[in-house]
């Protein structure tokens, strides 16, 4: 299972991609695998103030819906609007074209309680 | 359902088992104020003879449309019913069915399911629809919430004209979920609209407008939709299916989500239900709509079969998220419009509500010429229920109707103090030139 060593993890299975103030999620290769095929997925709306922890969107497959959660606190400032028409990005791409938004991070330190590429690993095992 | 007699054998036997005396030692717990109001007072048992006569006395007492004719509407309207419709939603495949939990088996049922969305599509214009609700007002308080759903909003503007039955289940819906509801004013028997920019805040989520109203008034809705979209809120509109025979349709006046109560499309009136609630929406909505819905595709050979759709919106997956808690359908009502819908078509449809506009303007106009009656909404439009101010109390001319054998209208005062010596009047296609005269001629003594 591909987990990217530049990336930080959540238990929750999300992905951020830190650069400055600046954060861009998703979710992780176990998780597309795990939900199956995405058919829909509710996107947050730009401007939105998010908490660590927050449902940003739910991810939709054929059975099963799933809540995206914020890994990072801070507010929305851009959506990945081709997953509107072409969910199934976050199947096949989901650490690249498949992301989710991108967040402008208002505390750093909570980056450092994120799971690194090790442990994520260890974690799905 | 099996019912097996509790003999006193029985009984002792359960109750050694337990280690028990009686069975009043299982209620200690229970204080003894409220198992003495409990207590049933019950009368000796009848013979089934006897039984059946009793029960035919009490039925035979009943006033309903087959042996009383009627001017009643206020949302229940007295329609014809073709026989087949009758006929056919009686039979046991469709009579003991209910809303399809092993859906794909039963692909007869999804079958009906899906010609009635289509049906409901064609007849509100609007591009997609669910397996239906409980009834009109549910179905109206469900698209509130929807549209709080998709807005992120906490605030609806209702039409004080909407029914008030329907007012009082949206108070109900909306009770716990933190969603204020605001009225809208009203002038001469129709919403008004003209205030309606500077009413919409940023908390509104929808406005919600039934046409025709419950004064039978037809709302003035041009540009509504334009003024409640430019707030990025839902236009809500709930109609009357019969007067799409005629009128402009919800999705011509552009309504995000259109509902309807479907009692009028050959369900019987009964004592207030079941009935059926319409719901339709546009397409771009149908991820936030309540309900089940059905679709059609085909299976590894390549036949036509039914399936439910987009169920992740539903609440067995779903849970807390999901868009509603309603997790059936009213199957039989939907099938039985399905059914007259289809035996009426476009033009019978068409008669139906001509005939319905014909009849009512006919008696409206005779009966505003009678002394001591007027049209209070004189110059308001309305397609086949109007309201009549009475020089007496409407109960006097109600009781006396009913000695006649009619139902003449619905005392509107019950429901507003303004409303006071209002009659509310329904005339359908079934109401005859000679019925409407003779209750003319009745209306004149007073």
């Amino acid at each position: 299972m591909n987990v990217p060593s530049n990336l930080l993890f959540t238990k929750d299975h999300e992905w951020a991609l830190i650069s400055g103030d600046e954060a861009k999620v998703g979710i992780t290769e176990y998780a597309q695998h795990e939900l199956g095929d995405i058919v829909y997925i509710e996107l947050p709306a730009v401007g939105d103030p998010v908490s660590k922890g927050d449902s940003i969107g739910t991810i939709e497959a054929v059975k099963t819906v799933a809540d995206i959660y914020s890994p990072l606190s801070g507010e929305i400032i851009e959506i990945n609007e081709a997953l509107k028409d072409a969910s199934e990005l976050v199947n096949k791409d989901p650490y690249g074209e498949g992301w989710i938004a991108r967040i402008k991070i208002s505390d750093p330190s909570e980056a450092k309680g994120m799971l690194t590429p090790e442990e994520y690993s260890k974690l799905i095992g | 359902m099996h019912t097996i007699p509790n003999t006193p054998e029985v009984e002792k036997e359960l109750l050694d088992a337990i280690g028990v005396q009686r069975f009043e030692d299982l209620l200690v717990n229970i204080p003894r104020t409220f198992l003495e109001k409990c207590r049933i007072h019950l009368p000796e048992p009848l013979s089934e003879l006897e039984a059946s006569r009793h029960l035919q006395n009490l039925a035979n007492q009943n006033r309903n449309t087959e042996n009383t004719v009627s001017f009643l509407g206020g949302g229940a309207y007295d329609h014809f019913i073709p026989a087949v419709v009758d006929f056919l939603i009686g039979r046991s495949e469709f009579y003991t069915a209910y809303t399809p939990y092993q859906a794909e088996v039963s692909q007869g049922t999804l079958q009906s399911i899906y010609e009635y969305q289509s049906l409901i599509c064609h007849l509100m214009d609007m591009e997609v629809a669910n397996a239906s609700m409980y009834d009109g007002a549910t179905a109206l308080a469900e698209a509130a919430i929807m549209s709080c759903g998709i807005t992120k909003k906490d605030k609806v503007l209702v039409s004080p004209l909407v029914n008030p039955g329907t007012l009082k289940v949206l108070k109900t819906y909306l009770s716990n979920r933190k969603i204020e509801i605001a009225l809208l004013p009203e002038k001469n028997g129709q919403t008004d609209f003209s205030t309606l920019p500077e009413l919409i805040g940023e908390r509104v989520a929808a406005v919600l407008v039934q046409s025709p109203n419950f004064l039978g008034t037809i709302e003035e809705l041009s540009g509504v939709s334009a003024k409640v979209h430019e707030k990025k809120a839902m236009f809500v509109l709930s109609v009357d299916p019969i007067s799409l025979g005629i009128l402009k349709s919800p999705g011509g006046w552009d309504a995000d989500i259109a509902v309807a109560e479907g009692q009028p499309l050959g369900i019987h009136q009964s004592f207030g239900g079941p009935y059926l609630g319409v719901f339709s929406a546009k397409k771009t909505l149908v991820r936030n709509m309540p309900g089940r819905i059905v679709g059609q595709t085909v299976d590894v050979d390549g036949k036509r079969g039914y399936v439910l759709v987009l169920q992740t919106r539903e609440q067995h997956i779903r849970r807390e998220k999901a868009t509603s808690n309603i997790c059936s359908n009213q199957g039989l009502m939907a099938l039985a419009a399905t059914i007259y819908l289809s035996l009426m078509g476009k033009t019978g449809l068409k008669q139906a509500a001509t005939l319905c506009l014909n009849n009512s303007h006919y008696l409206a106009e005779k009966i505003s010429s009678l002394k001591g009656f007027r049209l209070p909404y004189g110059n308001a439009p309305f397609f086949k229920e109007f309201v009549v101010e009475t020089p007496i109390s409407p109960k006097e001319i109600i009781a006396a109707g009913l000695k006649e054998n009619f139902f003449a209208g619905i005392d509107l005062g019950d429901y507003r103090e303004d409303w006071k010596n209002h009659l509310l009047i329904a005339v359908t296609e079934k109401r005859t030139g000679k019925e409407i005269d003779f209750f003319v001629k009745f209306l004149s003594k007073f």
